[in-house]
């Protein structure tokens, strides 16, 4: 193993080891390794600070900053869940799965996934929890990814049951079982509303969103996330839209996605076309359908 | 030097970064500014709103890449969409060069986000240069090297960090941006004379200066680009631009960013000495007379 890369691992492996309760560098790691005799090794002191002060500057600096970005990723995890538990699953998951992309952007990207692994950090609200993480995410995701030319309004009108329909990249569709897209536009509103001088006012705003939280009952929803003046928008979507949307998704037919969005239906035979004629006149204006 | 093949042979003057509280400003109000720096990872995106007001800078400005993720110094081999996405962006954006930091911040595929101190070994000289020239290949545009600041020095370093600098930029055959903050912050940090590192560096490589401001704290200085440039950082800046001539010019202002007009008020400051410099020396009587 070269020099280079020796020093690297040794140097990465205290900088990314999580902080103590007071944010400071362990004397100790977990695998029992001390870091000052780690820092004596590796670092030089100078006349006013030791080996191991220099190399807890680089460790305190990752910690905040990655703390930084998932905060701002997050705000509705941490309205439902509170601070006290929102750090110790921000610590245990970035501890677990560190950043393995050059962006930041993408912190998050297996929270949902790990949250399900680890659902001692939300067992309160697991399911709101999880509902809340997923349109965190997908907000991500559809804030940056890719816009696709629209299809022509003639390519649209010529289709048939057996055509293909595709649609907009940034487009995420999502099966909640809580309201949660309400909950998460207060919040943001709030936390970019804040300011340190209006203390009391902050506290006013806290105490709603907490009450807010522990007031939301349970209901299922469908919920397209979406782009539209590169601004995002949750839209509430019927069952029957999100089926059909799904399957065309999905890779199927117009015809297949038909059939799927009806599918144990309540809708009246009757009123389906009407339907179909309005959603699909609705979402090309939305400018959902790509070449 | 005012242009050079580093630095696409432009004649770029004051710049500031393009940051998210000044869209709007800029967007509406079209200010006259030389240049803007962009932080490449924040439009290595595929579609939204970042891409949509780059678009509408590019139409207006020039624009500059900077990146702070591309760690030349790391052992581990460089992420190929990384390379991808960056290439994309350049051919978007036509920036004449592409800075990124002489450091390291990801190894095994694992990023700390971070501008890590290289350890100056003739090991990490080559490792570091083999990188910027393969980078420099494949963007096939300029690609500078910007000194970091530091506030560690490792035991197994063989030389200073300015003799370091210049063997990697002389194997790699690349330009410098020269950060004179980060200069005067780690010259803080580990007791060294800065107008020495100054002094050293290859004043022809020179395609851009950074300047910032930083905090102080009890026994460390912290480059945290949150105030006005202070005055000892404006004297290395001075005399770089003595040894180098008017050379484009950078303010970084990331943390509690004033308004758009501050910001670029401040960076201006840097015309007294790009002006002095610029102004043509008396010509001697015999020139006159012919």
């Amino acid at each position: 193993m070269s020099g280079l890369l020796e020093l690297q691992r040794r140097v990465a492996a205290a900088v990314m080891h999580p902080l103590t309760r007071q944010e400071t560098m362990p004397r100790r790691r977990k695998d029992g390794a001390s870091n000052q005799s780690e820092a004596d090794a590796i670092i030089k002191p100078n006349d006013r600070l030791s080996s191991f002060e220099r190399l807890e500057i680089y460790n305190r600096q990752y910690w905040f900053r990655l703390y930084s970005c998932f905060e701002e990723d997050f705000p509705g995890l941490m309205a439902i869940v509170g601070r006290k538990k929102f750090d110790a699953l921000m610590r245990a998951y970035l501890t677990e799965i560190p950043s393995t992309s050059f962006s930041l952007r993408n912190l998050g990207s297996q929270l949902e996934h790990w949250l399900r692994e680890h659902v001692e950090f939300i067992e309160a609200r697991t399911e709101l929890a999880l509902d809340m993480v997923r349109i965190e995410w997908a907000h991500i995701e559809a804030f940056d990814s890719a816009a696709e030319p629209l299809l022509d309004p003639d390519d649209l009108a010529s289709v048939n049951e057996d055509s293909h329909l595709h649609l907009q990249p940034y487009l995420r569709l999502l099966k909640l079982h809580y309201p949660v897209d309400d909950l998460i536009i207060e919040v943001r509103s709030e936390s970019g509303s804040s300011d340190s001088s209006s203390n009391n006012a902050s506290v006013a705003r806290k105490r709603r969103t907490v009450h807010r939280v522990a007031q939301l009952e349970p209901e299922d929803i469908h919920l397209a996330v979406h782009r539209h003046d590169n601004a995002v928008y949750y839209k509430q979507l019927g069952r029957e839209d999100y089926q059909l949307l799904s399957a065309l998704i999905a890779g199927e037919s117009i015809g297949t996605a038909i059939d799927s969005a009806f599918e144990g239906s309540a809708l009246p035979e009757d009123e389906r076309v009407p339907f179909l004629q309005t959603a699909f006149q609705t979402w090309a204006s939305l400018g959902w359908f790509i070449k | 030097m005012p242009a050079n093949r580093f630095n696409g042979f432009t004649e770029y003057g004051v710049g500031i970064g393009l940051r998210i509280p000044h869209y709007r400003h800029i967007l509406s109000r079209k200010p006259v500014v030389d240049w803007f720096e962009i932080i490449s990872e924040n439009y290595m995106v595929d579609g939204g709103r970042p891409l949509e007001v780059l678009d509408q800078i590019l139409e207006q400005y020039n624009v500059v890449q900077h990146g702070v993720s591309m760690y030349f110094g790391s052992a581990s081999a460089p992420d190929p969409e990384h390379l991808k996405r960056l290439k994309r962006l350049v051919k978007r954006t036509k920036t004449p060069w592409l800075s990124d930091h002489l450091c390291w911040g990801s190894v095994d595929g694992r990023y700390t986000h971070d501008l890590l101190p290289m350890p100056y070994t003739w090991e990490a000289v080559k490792v570091t240069a083999e990188r910027i020239r393969h980078v420099q290949d494949f963007l096939e545009i300029p690609v500078v090297v910007e000194n970091v600041s530091s506030y560690a020095e490792y035991h197994v370093s063989e030389m200073t960090e300015w003799e370091f600098l210049n063997e990697v930029v002389e194997r790699a055959d690349c330009g410098i941006l020269l950060d004179v903050n980060n200069i005067y912050v780690s010259s803080q940090n580990h007791s060294f004379d800065p107008f020495t590192y100054v002094n050293a560096v290859p004043a022809d490589r020179i395609a851009q200066i950074h300047i910032a401001g930083h905090s102080k704290f009890e026994k460390y200085i912290l480059d945290t680009h949150d105030h006005p440039v202070l005055e000892p950082v404006w004297q290395l800046y001075a005399r770089t631009i003595e040894r180098a001539g008017p050379t484009a010019t950078l303010l970084e202002w990331d943390d509690n960013i004033p308004s758009f007009e501050d910001v670029h008020a401040e960076a201006l400051k840097a015309n007294q000495f790009l002006h002095a410099a610029a102004k043509p020396a008396a010509p001697e009587f015999a020139e006159v007379a012919k």
